[in-house]
This record gives C-alpha cells, sequence and structure tokens, in this order.
C-alpha cells in the first residue's frame, strides 16, 4: 500500500555510455518540470477538467499578437492582420485576436458564418478558398465582405451574382507565383509568371462590375525563408503599379498571406525551432522592404493585410496528457503511452513536439517513444525522445499544440477532449465542452430493418 | 540472478564491465538492486525491502523489477553460467 511517509519512488533505469558518442544533454533531461500552466497547477487542471485537456494561454496569444504587430508597424505604417480561422476556430480564440483588432480571413460558408456570429463586420471578413457556394457568395456580397477569387470559374459567378443584386462587390484575386521555394503552391489562384493573374485582373476591369480591392497570395506554411516573402511582395507590386499604369487604378491592399513559422521543431530538424526558425521580425523586414522600395508615393503605400495563423497560436497550445503505461519493446527500447493520440494531435505528423513531464523529476533519463492510446500503429506522438522516469498516472505537457490541431482533429474510438483557456489574472475557463456519445450518435439513423437482432 | 563477478559499480552509479569494455550508468535504486544482487539476496528478498522503502505497490515493483532484470542482461552483465 501506498504511504507518504516512504521514499518516492523511481523505477530502476540503467543506460550504456556510449564512448565518443555524448549524448547531448549528458545524463540531464533538457528542461525542467511544467507543474504550471500560467501560475495554474497542471495536475489541478487535469483534475478538475479531465485528462486529455488542451489548454490555452490568453497571456501567450496576446504578447505573441502585440509583438508580431509590432515588428510590422514598426517598419510599414499600414497593417492589418486578418485572423486565419481554420488555424484556430474556437470561438473564445476568435474573440481574443478580434479584441487585438484582428479582422477575419475565411476560407468556407461554415467559417464565413461563424465569424458573422463572433460579432465580426461583414467589412472586415476575407473570404478565400476555392469552394464558395452562390448562396456563400450572395451572403458575402450583401455584406460587402472582401471577395478573393480563386479561378474564372468563380469570377463569373461573382459577376452574375452581382448583377442581380444590383451592387459592385469589393474583390481580390489570389495569385500564385515562384518564389523561389519548392513545393510551389500553384493550385490556387492565377498563376503570376504565365500571365493567367494579369489577364484575371484585366477582365475584372473590363467587366466594370467589381471594385478591385486587392491583390492576395499565400505561398505556403511554415516557411523558412523570408527572401520568399520579398518576392512575392514584389510581384504583387509589380502587379498593382501595372494596374496603376494601365487603368488609373490603385488598389487598397496587399494581402500577402500566411505561412510564417511557429517556434515548433520541424521533424528531422537538428536544431530546435526556437533556434532554427527565423522570427518574426525578419519576415517584417523582408516584406516591408520590398513594399516600400516598389512604390513610388510614400502617401499612396497599401495597406498591407497578413493572414498569420500558426506563428500567432502555435505556441499559446498546450496539451496536458497522463501516463497509461511503460513498456519494454522487443528492441529494448523503452515506450510509454499516454491518453492523447494522434487523431487530436494532427500536428505529430510534422513536428517533434516538446514534451516535458509535469511533476518533479530526477536527472536520470530514458530515451523513449511516446504512443498514444489509439490501437493503430500510426499513433505515435514522439519517435524518439529523452524523459524522465514517468509512471504511470503522472502528468505530461505537450507543448505548442495551438495551431490546427483543435480544428483538425478527428473522433475516432473515444471522444475529443475539453478545451480551457487561461486568462489574464490566472483563472482557467471552460471553452469546449468534451464530447459525449450523444454528440455522435444523434446525427446517426439506423434504418427499420436493421434495427432487431438476435445474438 | 546475479551480477557478473568482475563488473564493479561505483556508489554514483557508474558500471564498468571489464570483460566487455563497456560501462553503464544507473540511478539509485539500480545501484541497490544490484547491490543487494551482489550480496545474494533472493529475488523475493529484494522485492520486499523495495517494497517497504518506497511509496509505490508490489505491481510496480514486480514489473520494474523484471524489466530492469531483462535490461541487466541485455548489458552483458549478468552472469547466467550459474543457472
Ligand atoms: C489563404 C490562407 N491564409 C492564411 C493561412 C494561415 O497560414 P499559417 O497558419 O501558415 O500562417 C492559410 C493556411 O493554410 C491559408 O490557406
Amino acid at each position: 500500500m501506498k504511504n507518504t511517509e516512504k521514499e518516492k519512488y523511481e523505477r530502476p533505469v540503467i543506460k550504456k555510455v556510449e564512448a565518443g558518442m555524448p549524448n547531448k544533454f549528458g545524463l540531464r533531461t533538457e528542461y525542467q518540470p511544467m507543474t504550471h500552466i500560467d501560475g495554474v497547477s497542471v495536475h489541478e487542471l487535469a483534475e478538475r477538467f479531465g485528462s486529455p485537456l488542451f489548454v490555452i494561454s490568453e497571456k501567450t496569444i496576446r504578447d505573441t499578437y502585440a509583438h508580431a504587430k509590432r515588428a510590422f508597424t514598426l517598419r510599414y505604417p499600414k497593417v492589418q492582420f486578418a485572423w486565419s480561422y481554420k488555424t484556430n476556430y474556437l470561438n473564445a480564440v476568435c474573440h481574443v485576436f478580434h479584441q487585438e483588432g484582428s479582422w477575419a480571413e475565411v476560407v468556407s460558408g461554415f467559417e464565413y458564418d461563424k465569424a458573422i456570429a463572433n460579432g465580426v463586420n461583414g467589412k472586415k471578413i476575407i473570404f478565400n478558398g476555392p469552394d464558395k457556394s452562390d448562396a456563400d457568395i450572395e451572403k458575402a456580397i450583401k455584406n460587402d465582405s472582401l471577395l478573393h477569387i480563386d479561378h474564372l470559374d468563380e469570377m463569373y459567378m461573382v459577376i452574375d451574382i452581382a448583377e442581380k443584386l444590383k451592387k459592385k462587390p469589393r474583390v481580390a484575386i489570389r495569385v500564385n507565383m515562384d518564389t523561389g521555394i519548392y513545393p510551389m503552391w500553384d493550385r490556387f489562384g492565377f498563376n503570376y509568371e504565365t500571365g493567367q493573374a494579369w489577364d484575371a485582373l484585366n477582365k475584372i476591369m473590363f467587366s466594370g462590375k467589381l471594385e478591385l480591392t486587392g491583390l492576395h497570395c499565400h505561398i505556403g506554411t511554415f516557411m523558412l525563408a523570408p527572401y520568399a516573402y520579398a518576392t512575392a511582395a514584389y510581384k504583387l507590386a509589380d502587379l498593382a503599379i501595372a494596374l496603376e499604369k494601365k487603368f488609373n487604378h490603385s488598389i487598397k491592399y496587399i494581402d500577402l498571406g500566411g505561412g510564417f513559422p511557429s517556434k515548433n521543431t520541424l521533424k528531422g530538424s537538428f536544431l530546435p525551432g526556437k533556434d532554427a526558425n527565423p522570427g518574426i521580425d525578419e519576415f517584417a523586414e523582408a516584406i516591408s522592404t520590398a513594399l516600400i522600395n516598389s512604390f513610388s508615393n510614400p502617401d499612396k503605400l497599401p495597406l498591407l493585410i497578413l493572414e498569420t495563423g500558426r506563428a500567432l497560436v502555435d505556441d499559446a497550445g498546450y496539451l496536458i496528457s497522463s501516463v497509461i503505461a511503460n513498456k519494454r519493446l522487443s528492441s529494448g527500447k523503452r515506450a510509454t503511452i499516454i491518453d492523447a493520440g494522434v487523431n487530436i494531435m494532427f500536428t505529430s505528423f510534422w513536428y517533434d513536439h516538446k514534451i516535458t513531464p509535469a511533476q518533479p523529476f530526477t536527472h536520470y533519463t530514458e530515451d523513449t517513444v511516446v504512443y498514444g492510446p489509439l490501437c493503430m500503429n500510426i499513433d505515435v506522438i514522439r519517435e524518439n525522445v529523452s524523459l524522465p522516469l514517468l509512471n504511470k498516472g503522472d502528468k505530461i505537457v505537450i507543448h505548442q499544440v495551438g495551431a490546427y490541431n483543435m480544428t483538425q482533429w478527428m473522433q475516432f474510438i473515444t471522444l475529443r477532449p475539453r478545451i480551457v483557456i487561461i486568462d489574464l489574472d490566472r483563472t482557467p475557463h471552460l471553452i469546449r465542452e468534451s464530447e459525449t456519445n450523444n454528440t455522435l450518435t444523434d446525427l446517426e439513423l439506423v434504418p427499420e430493418h436493421l434495427k432487431k437482432f438476435e445474438l | 540472478m546475479k551480477i557478473s563477478k568482475n563488473v564493479s559499480i561505483s556508489e554514483n552509479g557508474f558500471i564498468f564491465n571489464p570483460t566487455t569494455g563497456e560501462s553503464f550508468t544507473v540511478n539509485p535504486i539500480g545501484v541497490e538492486i544490484i547491490n543487494f544482487l551482489k550480496e545474494n539476496k533472493t529475488e523475493a528478498d529484494i522485492k520486499k525491502q523495495l517494497l517497504d522503502k518506497y511509496n509505490t505497490d508490489s505491481a510496480t515493483i514486480e514489473k520494474d523489477y523484471y524489466d530492469f532484470m531483462h535490461m541487466l542482461k541485455a548489458s552483458n552483465l549478468l552472469d547466467t553460467s550459474a543457472e
């Protein structure tokens, strides 16, 4: 029986000393235990809200946003962020960004309606994406939202609906281009190099039915090269200047999309992301320089819009999880099984997420593979991590999970967990309930002839 | 189970096996177990001592002891000739 007067238990462990191949961290773990998130005890959070549990730091979002905003406004006079809903469209998270002054950037009717329901003024919603329905377009035109046209079929749809509504919608086109980055994303929008983009702009101008307001691109995600953004900015500026020359028409904004990296560590990268990935200042510098160099009249610089997603929210998200069991694999390697799987941690396919125990530990470590609970071979949270000796029931904190996990998560064999946000006064608030069986079975129907069976 | 005779272990958990030239590190509870083994204590005795000393349960001790023995064996530190 457990007895608190006894000494704290740690399981016995042996580790070979590799001569000439010193472990990067010796016998030491690379970090301290993370017992608290924003001053709130991890163990208490798990007790109160359950495990696994997503935790969002409101403070980290606001600090990251303030830093990013400052990086750009220091260098360029007119900057506007638009929150990329798909990155994390929990209403509470969107509200934090809207409170900070972010517009909304949406890519579907579902996201559009979410932004409206969140109280965002239609004029401050940017509507991207290749799949807008007639109803979506009609709604966006009525609300005077910014429609970013992805292909010619959509352009004609917009012209059609605008005529019916007798309105002149504000539009931009999405441009794709070679920025020296491989792979090049050429499936969205109109290509720059082949002249498609210029053709589309001409069609819009000659139609007289659309108010050409901006130029948009989104060159990729987790981009590690600031110069690629400079190239993108030069090419969009080029189109803007050509429009001025030919049509005496000035566009109001250049929207460079998202794509800046967070501080996460990409799989296979030798250096941790916080050392290897360029910071937002480097991107701000490259972009601002390109724009300022391109436009001759400093009073007529276009507004710079940024749809930054990942870089603004990744670091603010944590996942608390519990150790279910420890195992020894046939290879001799240690395996730790936790209660959070890849179905709610989609980004484990991309990143070597930092994992920290939530309770004090000794400096003894073991090389461990961390598995989720899914009964599937692909359910690996970390392939190889040096972790202190964890016991069943111990809590761990997985870092930098704020981007995409809470939108791309899948319900699979278990129910998706709760999400809390910790406010600036260190109070946790529930912002999404966990699912129940009914959440799912309510959507299902069993036809009459399948209802009865005997076993 | 016995620890191979010529294997030496220091107080702070450094193990050297002159037969293979390999060295290892173990944590304090590992040092304890290896010393028990050197003293020819029985498995049941060792487990009981650990259970008395540490705040844990017998299932955990059972599982971890077994795993540790397995690791010692895989590291060629056990004398298997005596069996
Ligand atoms: C059009 C558009 N804007 C913005 C983003 C946000 O990108 P990120 O999270 O890489 O900043 C995306 C993401 O795919 C996107 O498709």
